[in-house]
């Protein structure tokens, strides 16, 4: 057939009511899938906190403290080097930006205001997680990714012991202890990062840039940077635990796992920031 | 446990009725991968489940141990101490969890806990469910590591240990509870044949000591011979053939031209593993390999 014999046709209505059908199906598709997803990171939340009230307070339950501190060593002690470098910075770049303008107002020892508001109250929470999802929530879905695969999550229920109690559990509490206790660090580094540039190149002594520091903060930011930190554990460890129990394909989909962990977890913890900022403004916290 | 009313023959552990698994393909069709398997297991014997790769064989040994639910069927367990045999299907978690502590099963890769040594492996069912002094589940493990020869490595870590020390290792771990029931899924697979004999011995003496019940899911027919008492033959999800091992012996070793049906020369073709026959097309691809390309 010649390239310039007739084409047949269409119908514009009937192209256009296909296509917007077809566009319904694939978001569909898309909304049913992650309807599903979040499903099941709902009901992974609800059976690890279930165990964690039965370890706690059933007498023949047992929360497994070995299991727990060799947790908290991996998810929050080899974090503490990479944390304190990132906050560092981050306090660093933080009084270097804002001197210029706060100078320009006559301002420039209200750095110190800005910088530990700043740090307690969103960055070091917010900064930790994110640190904290590449570094530990990777490894975790690796590694419970890699044992379902090695039929090791298999073996456990065949032997009557249930994976959420044995590796779900452990790795949600080491996250949120952890983490509360990183974002501790994260502030006081984030602190020092801001009044050490201060000293050495705004001209702002210790002395006073902690005494802004003081007078500016309350005990308020403190909490609220802390139950921050709480909810971004259990959502990086919850994120990170489903994505490994739900590997499949061998080591691609442990690959796959791992980096789905990394790109959702720090989509929710923005996300989850965003609506604890939003609350906290509405409640004047 | 829920207690039902069934025929189960009085000899029986294991009773398999009318089993149904099916699942969704790729185009949304129903797949029945088994299809109305029915059998029993008697009290001390080994029965060897076999067949070629895609005839249901996996799916069968995973609704035994429950880890898949059937979608039709019963599996009826006679447990000791139970006057009535109890059904698989019915049961919740913690009634199922009850029934898992009865059974041990040795998985095809060994499945040890990586993060734990190979004592700590098998300790570990004891301490969660013995809830006996930890002197007392060290004995134990010293026992069961000296039953499969491998005392000398309970310091090490799986990944210091071969496929054979891995399969042992298992094993161990598999008769830490003294299980009634013994479930082996590919035992020989990975193993070189003196190894894989190894294995087999092993797996025979413990039949004889421990007097379990013994379920091997394996297409190894050198050690299917060697340790079956009886045989069941799976193929696209039904049961071909259930019989004594002297049957399929004799199947085997009789001319494909004397046998009396296709089902029996079908047999025959998969126990000498021949690449030409009723299993195999013109094209030389099997059946199996064309319903796994087709999605089924």
């Amino acid at each position: 057939m010649s390239d310039l014999a007739p084409q047949p046709r269409v119908n514009r209505l009937v192209a256009a009511i296909t296509a917007f059908g077809q566009a319904v199906i694939i978001g569909g598709q898309h909304a049913r899938s992650h309807v599903h997803y979040i499903g099941g990171l709902g009901y992974l939340l609800y059976d690890t906190t279930v165990w964690v009230l039965r370890c706690l307070f059933l007498p023949r339950q047992k929360i497994g403290w070995p299991a727990l501190a060799s947790q908290m060593v991996r998810v929050g002690v080899r974090s503490i080097g990479i944390i304190v470098l990132v906050q560092s910075f981050i306090g660093v770049i933080l009084a270097l930006q804002l001197a210029p303008t706060l100078e320009a107002y006559g301002q420039l020892e209200r750095v110190a205001d800005v910088v530990g508001i700043a740090m307690f109250r969103e960055l070091g929470p917010l900064l930790a997680a994110i640190v904290l999802s590449g570094f530990a929530g990777a490894s975790i879905a690796a590694e419970i990714g890699a044992m379902v695969e090695a039929e090791e999550i298999k073996a456990l229920r065949a032997h009557a012991l249930n994976p959420i109690r044995f590796l779900v559990m452990p790795r949600c509490l080491a996250t949120v202890i952890m983490l509360i206790g990183l974002t501790v660090l994260s502030d006081v580094v984030g602190i020092l990062g801001g009044m050490i540039t201060s000293w050495l190149v705004l001209d702002i002594g210790p002395r006073k840039y902690l005494y802004f520091t003081q007078v500016a903060l309350v005990y308020r930011d403190f909490i609220t940077g802390l139950v921050k930190a709480g909810v971004f554990g259990l959502l990086i460890s919850i994120i990170a635990c489903y994505e490994g129990l739900n590997v499949s394909g061998g080591a691609v989909g442990v690959g796959r796992a791992t980096t789905a962990t990394v790109v959702k977890s720090i989509v929710v913890l923005i996300a989850t920031d965003c609506v604890f900022t939003a609350m906290f403004f509405l409640f004047k916290l | 446990m829920t207690n039902v009313a069934v025929d189960v023959p009085n000899n029986a552990v294991i009773a398999v009725r009318d089993l149904v698994m099916s699942f969704a393909g790729p185009d949304g069709r129903l797949v029945h991968v088994l299809d109305g398997v029915s059998f029993e297991v008697y009290a001390g014997e080994t029965l060897v489940i076999m067949g070629g790769s895609g005839c249901g064989k996996s799916t069968l040994l995973n609704c035994l141990i429950g880890e898949l639910r059937p979608t039709d069927g019963h599996i009826y367990y006679r447990i000791k101490g139970m006057n009535q045999p109890v059904d698989l299907r019915a049961m919740n978690e913690k009634g199922l969890n009850e029934l898992r502590k009865r059974f041990g099963i040795l998985f095809q890769s060994g499945a040890l806990f990586n993060s734990m040594t190979v004592a700590e492996n098998i300790a570990l069912p004891l301490q969660e469910h013995s809830y006996v002094d930890s002197s007392i589940i060290d004995i134990v493990v010293t026992l069961k590591l000296q039953q499969v020869h491998m005392l000398e490595h309970r310091d090490k870590m799986p990944a210091q240990l071969s496929g054979g020390q891995k399969k042992r290792a298992g094993l161990a771990r598999a008769t830490a509870l003294d299980p009634e029931i013994l479930y082996y899924d590919e035992p020989s697979a990975g193993l070189d044949p003196v190894t894989s004999a190894a294995i087999d011995q092993l797996m025979m003496d413990l039949s004889k000591k421990l007097q379990v019940t013994s379920v091997v899911v394996t297409h190894e027919m050198d050690s299917a011979f060697r340790i079956a008492d009886r045989m069941v033959m799976l193929d696209r999800g039904k049961v071909l053939k259930i019989g004594r091992r002297e049957e399929f012996e004799s199947l085997r070793d009789t001319s494909p031209e004397r046998l009396a049906n296709d089902d029996e020369r079908l047999i025959h073709q998969f126990l000498c593993g021949d690449p030409e026959g009723p299993l195999t097309k013109a094209d030389g691809t099997s059946e199996y390999e064309k319903l796994i390309i087709a999605g089924e």
